[in-house]
């Protein structure tokens, strides 16, 4: 009776289970990261030690910022084109469409191809884009062009449209939630103090959207530079980001080598977006 | 300022097959301080916001200074509109939430900042310019939207409940201030409201609406005194809305004097004495089983008191008798 009534023991066993769950799943995982980036590694064996040398050859290696300037191009352009989609369509239903169900019914809609895997989602489009893809015949057939164009598989751009299209609703969602939070009355406000639909985009919604652009533009970031799979696929092998980098370590059994890849890959995330939530508070959004 | 007339011309206000507002005429006159009173979904906060333009006039013309505004933008119309909740932008400090409509307009930080702070200075909120409205409380924040709405310029001031958010000590000082700003200002105030004592407190005129028409409209001592219809004297309370032979009338219930049973207009049983203080009011039932409520000075009551049982005279003056058209 007395343990229960305890509340310093009882806020202490309430908080252990995700205390633990974070503890061995999380800060576990990391800790062996850090360690393993540290050990020295041969062409055969993996020797537990304490040396810079995975580090001093990652950074020493033009490689390397080829591929993270890659994986940085990549998260840009990504988030460009998530956070354009993504807030016009977030946009479109918070502010246009009137009822409560043609919402939710179209913001279901949305998800729908989310109820496939990422990887069938990203192969589906080879067929189309193919040299000898839906998008070229098509084209070929209105005269459009002679030669099928290249660039459409395999390519940066079929990088980038993988990822914006298996990423918007990472953007949406929060977008569409801080929007549908907005006060309806403040619109009419601004209206009634002159502002035209341009002026009231940009001085109320957009700064009142922010804490729901910083949390997607967090998912899309954090998703596109930890992403291999995508890069691999689209690419046909051709680019490389870090992702690939690691996974192509892990492959050689080069685990040293990937552990440092990955702590430096952890690092420049962080930094980005610890950047990032200086320019705008999200705790309203928690 | 100028001689503005708004009009409300056959204004219609139709959601589907709902008529929300059906063909309401009304001249309003100038400077005047008006109410539109009514209880919730009488159209009385949609007849407001079709003359501020957040909603579209369905039939009808609204008419301001001589020109039809009831298509014109929001902004274009000479009025402006205090919301219900305030409606203060959240991100922007009280200083650009004020000079927001400046902003729209391209008026440079410098001059539209000075003009902020003067009107800041009218709602005496000088040293507040700085905070985010989150950090005022609701009397404060209702000052910045009566300032951010006032620094148009407008001809006609719309306010949309704007006490009903505050508790009641503050909300009657709001209404003093509100009734001093507007003299001050010499411009025409519309007000909406539920609550006929806000209403009588602070208007010259007092417009009663119930389902979607005006019931009655007129000077707040006309309307109150002299109710032209059932829905008005009940709404307006203080009436008793009586049947007799020749019709239904109402008849204030303190113009009300209890007599001995013979001597009065009617005769009744007391069936309730309630002491309020400065008067006690005595229900009784007359011919017909209809209640009658007499609201005497208490003097006169215990000079002569009576009890649930007693047979009483109920006497009134013909001329506090104001027959029901409806």
């Amino acid at each position: 009776m007395k343990l229960r009534n305890n509340p310093a023991i009882s806020s202490l066993l309430m908080v252990s289970p995700l205390a633990a769950i974070l503890l061995i799943f999380l800060v576990l995982p990391i800790v062996l990261i850090v360690i393993v980036s540290f050990w020295r590694a041969t062409e055969f064996s993996i020797v537990p030690a304490f040396e810079f040398d995975n580090y001093e050859f990652l950074f020493g290696s033009s490689v390397t910022y080829t591929v993270f300037f890659n994986t940085f191009k990549y998260a840009l352009i990504t988030w460009a084109c998530t956070l354009l989609i993504g807030f016009t369509v977030a946009y479109y239903l918070a502010f246009h469409i009137r009822t409560l169900t043609w919402q939710i019914a179209l913001f279901l809609l949305c998800t729908i191809p989310f109820w496939t895997s990422n990887i069938i989602r990203m192969i589906s489009w080879i067929p189309f884009l193919g040299r000898k893809g839906i998008a070229n015949s098509t084209l070929m057939s209105w005269g459009a062009i002679d030669v099928p164009i290249e660039w459409l598989l395999f390519s940066d751009f079929a990088v980038i449209l993988a990822f914006v299209h298996l990423y918007t609703l990472f953007m949406v969602v929060p977008i569409f939630n801080t929007m549908m939070r907005i006060d309806k009355s403040l619109i009419e406000a601004a209206r009634d103090a002159g502002a035209n639909g341009a002026q009231i985009l940009w001085n109320v919604i957009i700064p009142l959207t922010k804490p729901g652009i910083m949390i997607g533009t967090i998912f899309v970031v954090t998703l596109v530079m930890g992403d291999f799979i995508t890069v691999r696929f689209m690419s046909g092998s051709q680019s490389a980001n870090v992702g690939r980098l690691i996974s192509n370590d892990i492959a050689l059994l080069q685990y040293p080598s990937a552990s440092a890849t990955a702590i430096v890959l952890l690092l420049t995330v962080l930094i980005t977006i610890g950047t990032l939530l200086r320019f705008v508070d999200i705790r309203k959004e928690l | 300022m100028s001689n503005q007339d708004l009009e409300l011309v056959s204004v219609t206000k139709r959601y589907g097959e709902t008529v929300a507002v059906d063909a309401i005429n009304y001249r309003f006159k100038s400077d005047s301080y008006t109410c539109l009173l009514g209880p919730s979904g009488c159209g009385k906060s949609s007849t407001l916001r079709m003359i501020a333009g957040h909603e579209s006039v369905s039939d009808g013309s609204i008419v301001l200074d001589g020109r039809d505004i009831s298509v014109l933008p929001p902004a274009q119309r000479g009025t402006a509109m205090m919301f219900q909740n305030y409606a203060l932008f959240p991100h922007l400090s009280v200083l650009d939430n004020v000079a927001f409509s400046l902003k729209m307009k391209g008026v440079d930080t410098a001059k539209r900042h000075g003009e902020a702070r003067d009107m800041l200075a009218l709602v005496d909120l000088t040293d507040f310019a700085d905070r985010l409205p989150d950090q005022l409380s609701g009397g404060q924040q209702q000052r910045v939207a009566l300032a951010r709405a006032l620094i148009t310029r407008p001809q006609v001031l719309l306010l949309d409940e704007p006490l009903s958010a505050l508790d009641p000590f503050l909300r009657i000082r709001m209404r003093g201030e509100l009734r001093k700003l507007q003299k001050e200002l010499g411009i025409s105030f519309i007000h909406v409201t539920h609550g006929q004592d806000e209403a009588l407190a602070l208007a010259d005129d007092i417009i009663v609406m119930n389902n979607a028409v005006i019931e009655q409209a007129g000077p707040a001592r006309d309307v109150f005194n002299a109710p032209q219809t059932k829905f008005v004297a009940q709404f307006m309370g203080g009436h008793n809305v009586i049947a007799l032979p020749d019709g239904h009338f109402a008849i204030r219930a303190d113009a009300v004097a209890v007599t001995a049973p013979t001597k009065g207009a009617v005769e009744g049983n007391v069936t309730a004495v309630e002491y309020q203080g400065t008067h006690v009011s005595v229900s009784a039932r007359i011919t017909g089983d209809q209640d009658v409520l007499a609201l005497i000075p208490d003097t006169t009551f215990f000079a002569n008191p009576h009890n649930p049982g007693d047979r009483i005279g109920l006497h009134w003056d013909a001329s506090n008798q104001h027959k029901l058209i409806a």
